[in-house]
């Protein structure tokens, strides 16, 4: 942040003509749409959790109740773990298919560039469209799986709680690993040529190439796709929504699920307000640790990307 | 990225130089990538396979679907399911989400173009407050905040409106909008401006006239992006709105799987129907769209 502020202001004093620069007031219709619907929202999470609310009569003062509730609930305890859990397998299944792709389709061989093309159409679809065509595709009597006729296959992917997270994580992989990809072939691009060259000249093979070459120089491409996979991990809820429900039972019930379930289905609104706050404090956390693993010099490269 | 931008700066095309590397060093270059190609290929096959599916159980009778192989295309391809989700109101909920996403994208182009110019290169401290709001901006989940967002839609009584839908877009694609425009505005050369200037130049015209056209691929970039994303949104819609009349393409998905349950063909060439407008786009479009998101993301 510091970066950009720092650089910002330098150029400012650049403009040696002494006139001022731009009037800050181009800059107030974004910043009072953002704070409008955006920054009040957030606080107004943080002042909605010590209160109750069904969603449409009179707001009452509850204090502390909805958090001690909250907090205690094993409900709560289970979504934290499987929003732990499909945070932490979906980034590392994501990551290494991404950063091979993106280096694959870098590459300028017409086969390479159909292939992309094809690539990168789930970009084009929505969760909820991704969503209903796995729920078809996986159907244990009438999906893919019998269709092949091999039983492994013929699974009950989604009514079973020890398989259907990792269906999730799959269908997850699916729609965004296109996106992903995305990026690192355009970092992939960015790599001199000449280090490869010299590494060629040296006698490196390819893998070490990979290894020594690529990877590093990938460094803060790297930070970016991660920081958007593991804050937007928090943002998987449409597709769980329409996929699963949260289900079976409460196996997939997601921290922003649990949220509109408590919220708009129980119309518990207060107690939903103090898991839109756990929300908040988590994504903001991620972000600004992963900014921290980035260097301090360079606090700000991962972001800018975001 | 600050050394690799100003790399970009001063050698733009880093694509040719693969290419002029390739070709002038073939014979050593050239190794073949079996691991590489094979695992694109399973990829590939990864990709296909449900839009394959999703396709061919589109054009299925329903009465054979149950009994029929799920992979093989069908004898008597019909096209019955589409004609059942067009007299659907397919077409109203397609308009509505045209209407949202532009109604979105424009205005937060706008006011984010605006704000990024300022941004980059006015002073002071509430530019600088702002930028650094911005930047918070990109940790918020959106899902955290939509209970008061409800609240507020309520009270100020647009819920189960399409403004509903437009309004926090508008806000939630501010903070991507206005870095990626950052990082291009940084790059127009400080001297142009300075010409600009000397030759009586006022900010709000340097503005229109010499800013406006540097970052029009950005622009084209990001509005792409923020339109795929609120094209495909589903929260809002299914939390601000309530009527068929306001409803948008990806919840309406979700409605013709209550309404279609066990009609799965009818279902799937919904989906597809969702899918096609944008498929045409990509088709047509497909290299400004890449070639822009590559550039905007690893910029």
């Amino acid at each position: 942040m510091s970066e950009i502020l720092s650089r910002s202001r330098r150029a400012g004093r650049a403009g040696k003509v002494g006139r001022a620069g731009p009037s800050a007031w181009l800059a107030a219709p974004a910043l009072a749409f953002f704070l409008g619907f955006a920054v009040l929202p957030m606080l107004g999470v943080v002042l909605l959790s010590f209160t109750n609310w069904d969603g449409l009569g009179a707001i009452t003062w509850g204090g502390l109740t909805n958090w001690t509730h909250v907090l205690t609930s094993s409900v709560t305890a289970t979504s934290l773990w499987v929003t732990a859990k499909i945070m932490f397998f979906s980034y590392i299944v994501q990551t290494p298919i991404s950063i091979l792709l993106g280096v694959f389709t870098a590459g300028r061989q017409k086969y390479r560039t159909v292939l992309a093309v094809l690539y990168f159409v789930p970009l084009l679809l929505s969760s909820a469209a991704v969503a209903i065509a796995f729920k078809a595709l996986l159907d244990p009597n009438f999906g893919v799986g019998p269709a092949l006729g091999l039983p492994v296959l013929a699974q009950d992917w989604l009514g079973d709680p020890n398989l259907v997270l990792f269906v999730v994580v799959f269908v997850i992989a699916w729609q965004f690993v296109p996106f992903h990809t995305l990026i690192y072939q355009g970092g992939v691009r960015q790599i001199p040529a000449s280090l490869y060259e010299a590494a060629e000249i040296d006698g490196a093979g390819r893998v070490q190439q990979f290894l020594h070459i690529t990877l590093p120089q990938l460094k803060y491409t790297i930070i970016t796709s991660s920081t958007l996979m593991v804050v937007g991990s928090l943002a998987y809820f449409d597709l769980i929504f329409v996929l699963t429900g949260g289900g079976p039972g409460i196996s997939t019930r997601l921290l922003p699920l649990d949220m509109y379930l408590t919220g708009f289905q129980s119309n518990e609104m207060g107690a939903a307000s103090v898991l839109g706050v756990i929300l908040v404090v988590i994504g903001l956390a991620l972000a600004l640790m992963l900014q921290r693993l980035g260097g301090k010099d360079r606090n700000v490269s991962q972001l800018e990307g975001a | 990225m600050p050394s690799r931008v100003a790399d970009r700066d001063t050698a733009p095309p880093p694509q040719e130089n693969v290419r002029e590397t390739s070709a002038a060093a073939a014979p050593t270059r050239r190794r073949r990538n079996i691991l590489g190609g094979l695992g694109g290929w399973v990829w590939l096959v990864v990709i296909i396979l449900p839009i394959y599916y999703v396709v061919i159980t589109s054009v299925k009778e329903q009465a054979g679907f149950f009994s029929a192989n799920a992979l093989l295309p069908p004898a008597d391809p019909t096209l019955a399911n589409y004609e059942l989700v067009l007299h659907n109101q397919f077409v109203r909920y397609f308009f509505n989400s045209v209407v949202i996403t532009i109604g979105s994208v424009i205005p937060a182009l706008l006011v984010s173009f605006m704000a990024s110019y300022a941004l980059v290169r006015g002073r002071g401290r509430f530019l600088s407050w702002t930028n650094s709001l911005f930047l918070l901006g990109l940790a918020l989940p959106i899902q955290a905040t939509i209970i008061p967002i409800y609240y507020m839609i309520t009270k100020m009584h647009l819920y189960d409106t399409l403004l509903a839908l437009i309004l926090p877009s508008i806000a939630f694609a501010i903070p991507i909008t206005v870095l990626i425009l950052n990082n291009f505005m940084r790059d127009i050369p400080r001297d142009l401006f300075e010409s600009m200037r000397l030759d009586g130049c006022s900010e709000w015209s340097m503005l229109w006239r010499l800013a406006l056209p540097m970052t029009r691929p950005a622009l084209v970039t990001v509005g792409i992006y923020n339109g795929l994303q609120v094209w495909n949104g589903f929260l809002f819609p299914l939390i601000l709105t309530q009527s068929p009349e306001v409803r948008v393409l990806p919840l309406s998905l979700w409605t013709y799987q209550g309404e279609f349950s066990v009609n799965i063909p009818a279902i799937l060439a919904a989906v597809v129907l969702s899918t096609l407008p944008l498929l045409v786009l990509y088709i047509l479009g497909r290299r400004q769209m890449l070639s822009g998101l590559t550039a905007g993301f690893s910029k």
